[in-house]
């Protein structure tokens, strides 16, 4: 009767997690010392940010200070905002919009550079 | 006997479950389109700040050089932390830890309402000195200075709004959870308020160099 019943609640289980896989992205558990590891992470790049504005760069403080922080978008957008689980469309949509962004940024400097 | 039909029951019940309509994926994906919208109202106005600081470089840097990078600081970290307990929320909801979860969202509003009480105390400081449309202190300045205060107070302002949006979503989120509306099983909701709420923090995370430590 016992075994009948685990056996039961073995398939009710996997049913559940059928069910799951199908419509909550996909099981994907991070441990909280992962988030933790990112968080880490991007209070160094911070502490790293402040530090070199520091220093006199002339004009590299500025490009320092972007790269800096497209690297701790990077971390947020890839790990907090787990585009390292999404479907490869989202991946495309989030591409193809940084690359629009891009685009306007190249285009009104080249505007602005010779003028 | 009964046990097994009583399982058979729940299976049942589950399998309808599945045919409620519900599209997590196609929720995530219009939040990531409603967030690429934030991102060309945001990023309109650093491509302004961009194309003034290369006109208006010095005038920049005089003006970043009042900016308390202290405070700018303490509000990065604390944006970053209420990042990190969102992401911890989801994964502790999943983990069915509902107590802790809720706690982490609370612990996110505290981060946002921190954060905004700092900026009231940057804000009244720079009013007080002077520092705003038609004051005294700001009529005296140069033309990038005046730029570069308008930008600020426009782009930091906007951010705050974003600030209390989120910190209003998230408290939705908390109801939802606490009335077992969002579960373990049925998260998108609290995915999209953490979506949002890391968007807000990832433009901090260009307002903070590009105003308060570029000088």
């Amino acid at each position: 009767m016992s075994e009948q019943s685990q056996t039961a609640e073995l398939t009710a289980n996997q049913t559940y997690n059928a069910e799951h896989t199908n419509t909550n992205n996909g099981e994907h558990s991070v441990s909280y010392g992962t988030y933790f590891m990112v968080w880490l992470g991007l209070v160094a790049l911070t502490s790293v940010t402040v530090t070199v504005a520091g220093i006199h760069l002339g004009s590299l403080t500025l490009i320092t200070a972007l790269l800096i922080a497209a690297v701790k978008t990077t971390l947020v957008g890839y790990h907090f905002m787990h585009l390292k689980f999404d479907n490869i469309i989202i991946k495309i949509f989030v591409m193809v919009c940084l690359g629009i962004f891009l685009c306007l940024w190249i285009l009104t400097f080249a505007d602005l550079s010779f003028r | 006997m009964t046990e097994h039909s009583e399982v058979m029951q729940e299976e049942t019940q589950i399998h309808s479950g599945a045919h409620v309509h519900r599209d997590d994926e196609g929720s995530k994906m219009a939040m990531w389109l409603f967030l690429f919208t934030e991102l060309l109202l945001f990023g309109g106005l650093f491509l302004l700040y961009g194309s003034y600081r290369f006109e208006y470089a010095d005038g920049f840097k005089a003006a970043a050089a009042d900016m308390n990078s202290v405070i700018g600081a303490v509000n990065t970290l604390i944006l970053l932390t209420s990042s990190l307990s969102v992401a911890l929320s989801i994964a502790a909801l999943q983990r069915k830890q509902k107590a802790l979860a809720l706690g982490m969202l609370w612990f996110t509003i505290i981060c946002g309402l921190v954060f905004l009480v700092n900026k009231y105390f940057e804000w009244s400081h720079e009013i007080g000195m002077g520092i705003y449309p038609g004051g005294p202190a700001l009529e005296n300045m140069s033309n990038g200075e005046i730029i570069y205060f308008g930008l600020y107070y426009v782009m930091t302002g906007l951010h705050g709004l974003h600030v209390i949006v989120g910190m209003i979503f998230i408290g939705f989120v908390m109801f939802f959870i606490s009335r077992d509306k969002i579960t373990a099983t049925n998260y998108q909701k609290l995915e999209n308020a953490g979506l949002y709420w890391h968007l807000v923090d990832i433009i901090w995370i260009f307002l903070f160099p590009l105003f308060y430590l570029l000088h």
